[in-house]
């Protein structure tokens, strides 16, 4: 479906992408991750076509997006970081030379309706796009990607901005765009793309440094090594307890003190649930455990597992 | 291509710029005209020196069409939304050349009315207005006007800010203008080439034929060409930035 060889992309002397090859199929969800400044955004620009390469190519349905510009544009449908509205058109007025410009062939209102609705924006479509709050205009861009129907959809960092409620939508929107469409979406949060993506492509300083189905890496990266335990104690005695736990490698305190209670992260080794092992050992002392949960991985650990997974293999 | 001519158009009039451009240029035009025939000092249907006062207007008034042309869609990144839809960018810029260059007809048209007048009220110190110099100078407005507007919408497309990009249009229409005076100061055979050169990119010098009523296919092909030039020259902004 999308297929992308050896593609390099210079500003000036630096590359912002440098020698990047996948393929997407069809139907599949794709997650773009990585920091600010990767490369993401130069290549979904690439790919539809804002920007050239310095070398190498991508194909659409085997169409090269270089050579036959105006065949493969039909069919994407991109959003870009920023949405990309006439703040002067109403809704109604902007999706509608959206449509024009697509050149679609469907039946304009019809067509325009059934959008308005999958977004839910409906009930502005005659407010002046200035007047929109950021969540809305957010909608109107997704509205204006999916016009015309595209195989598939290009979304640039599509929940920046936005509060938890209007994320949770645009997530679920994504999630049911998925089931007909081809999607790739950037970001540079790790539960989004674990939210919603069926695959997972990491970008770091233009280079591809991880390209896996999300439940393979879920499960390579062993999510839940780490724990943050709350606990009431003396705290070096505590600390010295927790370390002595088999399998347990390393105890960071962290975070202020509450009462005589301090919170502690524990890392540990294997797949063994040490969970009722630090219950027992801090029950004997009679040290009351307060809270205890799991840390979700961060971007940064990610970024630090891999590259040590990389350097380790060569 | 239609998409665009149709938002540009649908633009002109829901912002400021239409209205100003016609606001303004019917109105310096309307003044013009009748200090130039009815109220001059000795009236008459003459109006060779009405045409050049607004060919120097059109200088001032037509850059407003063109400055927000592409600046605006850089600014507001909606370049974007243009440049990756099914459209090659030539139509794109097909279609901003043909809006402005509509708005400027509407003016023309309406401008026209005036010569009605003119007709009926013909002063009686006076002949009746020579209609071929009307048409000629007409034709050269169109014409001259239609480079005017490509020049504009090539400057758009080199800077995000649409007062620079007015500015530069205006300054580069007088440089143009300087230019035909320039190339009358070399004189002699040692100049020869000189003056071709600055002759060939005087777009005012080819300007004569038609104020005396005169059709000049060579000038009406050399005005196409700088057109079409300046349009290509667009389209080849946009390409060479995608690269850089």
């Amino acid at each position: 479906m999308i297929e992308i060889n050896n593609l390099v992309r210079k500003f000036g002397n630096k590359y912002a992408v440098d020698d990047i090859s996948f393929l997407i199929k069809t139907g599949e969800i794709v997650g773009f991750l990585g920091p600010n400044g990767a490369g993401k955004s130069t290549t979904m620009n690439m790919i539809t076509g804002y920007l050239s390469p310095t070398s190498g190519t991508v194909k659409v349905d085997n169409i090269d997006v270089f050579l036959e510009p105006t065949k493969a544009k039909k069919k994407i449908g991109f959003l870009p970081e920023q949405p990309p509205l006439y703040i002067d058109m109403t809704v109604w007025e902007y999706l509608s030379f959206v449509f024009d410009l697509k050149s679609c062939e469907f039946n304009k209102k019809a067509h325009l309706d059934e959008v308005c609705d999958l977004v839910k924006i409906a009930d502005v479509k005659n407010k002046l796009i200035r007047n929109l709050s950021k969540g809305y205009k957010q909608r109107v861009g997704i509205a204006s990607a999916i016009i015309g129907n595209p195989e598939i959809i290009i979304f640039d960092e599509p929940t920046v901005g936005l509060d938890p409620k209007q994320i949770i939508e645009v997530r679920n929107l994504l999630r049911s765009l998925g089931k007909d469409h081809t999607v790739i979406l950037s970001t540079h949060i790790l539960s989004e793309v674990q939210a919603i993506c069926d695959r997972i492509i990491i970008i770091n300083e233009g280079k591809i440094i991880a390209d896996e189905k999300t439940s393979h890496l879920n499960q390579t990266l062993g999510q839940n090594n780490r724990f943050r335990v709350k606990i009431a104690g003396p705290s070096r005695e505590v600390l010295n307890l927790l370390k002595g736990i088999h399998s347990v490698t390393r105890v960071t305190q962290d975070g202020a003190r509450d009462g005589d209670a301090f919170t502690y992260i524990i890392e540990y080794s294997g797949s063994v649930d040490i969970r009722k092992m630090i219950f027992t050992a801090l029950a004997s002392k009679g040290w009351p455990i307060l809270a205890m949960e799991g840390v979700e991985i961060t971007l940064e650990d990610l970024f630090i597992k891999l590259v040590d997974a990389k350097g380790g293999n060569k | 291509m239609f998409a665009i001519y149709k938002k540009e158009m649908r633009s002109y009039f829901t912002t400021a710029t239409g209205y100003i451009f016609l606001a303004v240029s019917l109105a310096v035009t309307g003044f013009v005209f009748s200090i130039s025939t009815f109220f001059n000092q000795s009236p008459t249907s003459d109006t060779s020196s009405y045409f050049s006062i607004i060919l120097f207007l059109m200088m001032v008034v037509l850059p407003i069409l063109t400055m927000r042309s592409f600046s605006e869609e850089r600014r507001t990144k909606t370049d974007q939304l243009l440049l990756t839809s099914p459209n090659s960018i030539f139509s794109l810029v097909l279609g901003k050349f043909f809006s402005a260059f509509t708005m400027y007809i509407i003016y023309l048209v309406l401008s026209s009315f005036n010569f009605i007048f003119l007709y009926i009220y013909t002063p009686e110190t006076s002949s009746p207005p020579n209609m071929a110099m009307i048409i000629g100078n007409y034709i050269a407005l169109i014409l001259l006007g239609m480079c005017f507007i490509a020049i504009g919408i090539f400057v758009s497309t080199l800077t995000e800010n649409m007062f620079a990009s007015a500015v530069i249009t205006v300054g580069a229409l007088f440089g143009l203008l300087i230019i035909n005076g320039i190339g009358n100061l070399f004189t002699g055979e040692a100049f020869y080439i000189v003056r071709v050169v600055i002759n060939w990119l005087s777009l005012f010098a080819r300007f004569d034929a038609f104020v005396y009523g005169y059709f000049d296919i060579g000038a009406l092909v050399y005005y196409l060409s700088i057109t079409g030039i300046f349009l290509f020259l667009s389209e080849r902004v946009f390409q060479a930035r995608r690269l850089s």
